[in-house]
């Protein structure tokens, strides 16, 4: 066994082990944490199987975004019994799995190995896109339709959680040191996103993962108090968190009614409107997170 | 067996350690995180069927970091929805 | 220069970073061991920040050399900087929230 298929098959160990840790255990508090950590080590999975953009992102929403929610929501719930269900049904059920699992098993071993058609095609045409990364290429140009849906699933969640009334709490008083940290980590978070959505036309990057990052920047100086309240009543709030998706739009419907039609950019137009959708799509999610993340009654019941 | 065939069994072995608690557990939050692990399962799926042939396929990668982004929202949403019952319950549970 | 850069990627340079790196090794097993072992929190906690952080200094230090370029040994550096002071900020909110408990608890004795 090689090094490379050492390490993996290690890695891939500790992951089974944390996901029974996050779905079995007995305390909902270790579940979470266990939660967490199994994000960080699926963002090392994502390294080994060459999607760095993934790393980043996973890194940035599913262990830091995600665990802060999670924790947050262990905060507000009452000493819920961990009630198991019946022995008989558990094992109807872990029958039922075992069987979906091998039928699935068998359909994905037997696909035809190589890279689908679809995918060759991107690769190909990357050079027409207007930039050089061609995963950045995938979600600005060539599927810039499930790029727009995703955004106003975006805004839509939020719009979902505004509409439930949130707890009443307060924010514990940060400790001295923490504020501290806070204060370096925030501004750098903000440099690094800004690298990366910039570094995004030609390498791993792009909005998502630099919305993500500075969004996690915010969430952290919101959770330490240090953020200015962003109060849902606000103008300038409600722009921002519908800046992205109102950009694409208007950019989706100038090129239908101007160009060759629906998102199909004009020639030559391609770098400056994927970096402006870009860029309003960064500021939108990094917002949007946060304040998913980390916005108390006053800020969204409004 | 290469990496990809291990990521594979990996990615579904999650799925369906996942699926199996949604469906055995009773707590709202146990069964976001069991949600979310048994979609955790199914970006790894993606992701190793992707990196099979020479280069990476980006259309697979780039669903899944839409995917990512999704899957946040929901639990966040999820997770509100939650503790928004247990509100109304405590409420019902206890007039003030 | 090109001489002094021939003896810091030559095969003594490899040696004596594969050196650092067991000595990282080592340090990482001796803190895991720690956690796993040590009695309470806060000797935990001593265990996994101080090993690690020093664990993953070596270990930098011998990539870094293995490298053999300055841009990515700089960065290495910066994210070892970034990890020790994270490791810093972590342990003292862990060591105080485990303080306020305790606290807490023993006004509720009383």
């Amino acid at each position: 066994m090689t090094a490379d298929g050492f390490f993996d098959a290690l890695l891939a160990m500790l992951i089974v082990s944390l996901a029974c840790g996050a779905l079995y255990s007995r305390s909902l508090y270790r579940a979470v944490v266990f939660f967490i950590a199994l994000g960080l080590s699926l963002a090392l999975v994502w390294a080994r199987l060459s999607a760095p953009d993934l790393a980043l992102a996973e890194a940035a929403i599913g262990a830091g975004l995600t665990g802060v929610l999670l924790l947050s929501a262990l905060k507000h719930q009452a000493a819920e019994p961990l009630r198991p269900m019946r022995p008989s049904f558990q094992l109807l059920m872990a029958v039922l799995t075992g069987v979906t699992f091998l039928l699935v098993l068998t359909t994905v071993w037997s696909m035809p190995a190589g890279m689908a058609q679809v995918g060759q095609l991107a690769l190909n045409s990357v050079n027409d896109s207007g930039v050089e990364h061609p995963i950045t290429a995938v979600l600005l140009n060539f599927r810039a339709w499930d790029t727009l849906l995703e955004l106003l699933v975006v805004v839509l969640a939020l719009l979902g959680v505004r509409q439930l009334k949130l707890p009443n709490d307060r924010l514990p008083v940060a400790w001295p040191l923490l504020l501290a940290w806070s204060k370096l980590l925030a501004p750098l978070s903000l440099l690094l996103g800004v690298y990366l959505l910039w570094r995004g036309a030609d390498a791993p990057g792009g909005a998502f993962q630099a919305g993500a990052l500075i969004g996690s920047g915010l969430l952290m100086l919101k959770l330490v108090g240090l953020a200015p309240t962003t109060p849902w009543s606000h103008w300038g709030i409600r722009l921002l968190v519908l800046l992205g998706s109102f950009t694409f739009l208007l950019v989706a419907m100038a090129t239908d009614v101007f160009g060759a039609g629906w998102l199909t950019y004009p020639p030559g137009w391609n770098k400056a409107l994927i970096l402006l959708i870009e860029v309003a799509a960064t500021a939108s999610i990094a917002l949007s997170l946060a304040m998913l993340a980390g916005s108390d009654h006053r800020e969204l019941n409004q | 067996m290469t990496d990809v065939q291990l990521f594979v069994g990996l990615g579904l072995l999650l799925w369906l350690l996942g699926l199996h608690a949604v469906m055995t557990h009773r707590h709202t939050i146990h069964r976001l995180i069991a949600i979310n692990v048994s979609g955790s399962g199914v970006f790894l799926v993606m992701v190793s069927l992707a990196s099979r042939g020479e280069g990476v396929d980006p259309v697979m990668q780039a669903l899944v970091v839409t995917g990512l982004v999704v899957a946040v929202c929901a639990t966040a949403f999820a997770l509100r929805l939650g503790s928004a019952r247990q509100q109304s319950h405590d409420e019902a549970e206890s007039p003030s | 220069m090109t001489e002094v850069w021939g003896l810091i990627s030559g095969p003594v340079a490899h040696a004596v970073a594969y050196g650092f790196l067991l000595i990282g090794a080592f340090f990482f097993i001796s803190g895991t061991l720690g956690v796993l072992r040590f009695p309470d929190i806060y000797t935990r906690l001593h265990a996994i920040t101080k090993a690690d952080t020093l664990g993953l200094g070596f270990i930098v230090l011998g990539l870094c050399l293995i490298s053999g370029s300055a841009r990515t040994s700089l960065l290495m550096i910066g994210v070892w900087v970034l990890v020790m002071a994270s490791g810093a900020t972590a342990c003292q909110l862990l060591a105080r929230y485990e303080q306020d408990d305790t606290d807490r608890e023993r006004r509720d004795d009383r």
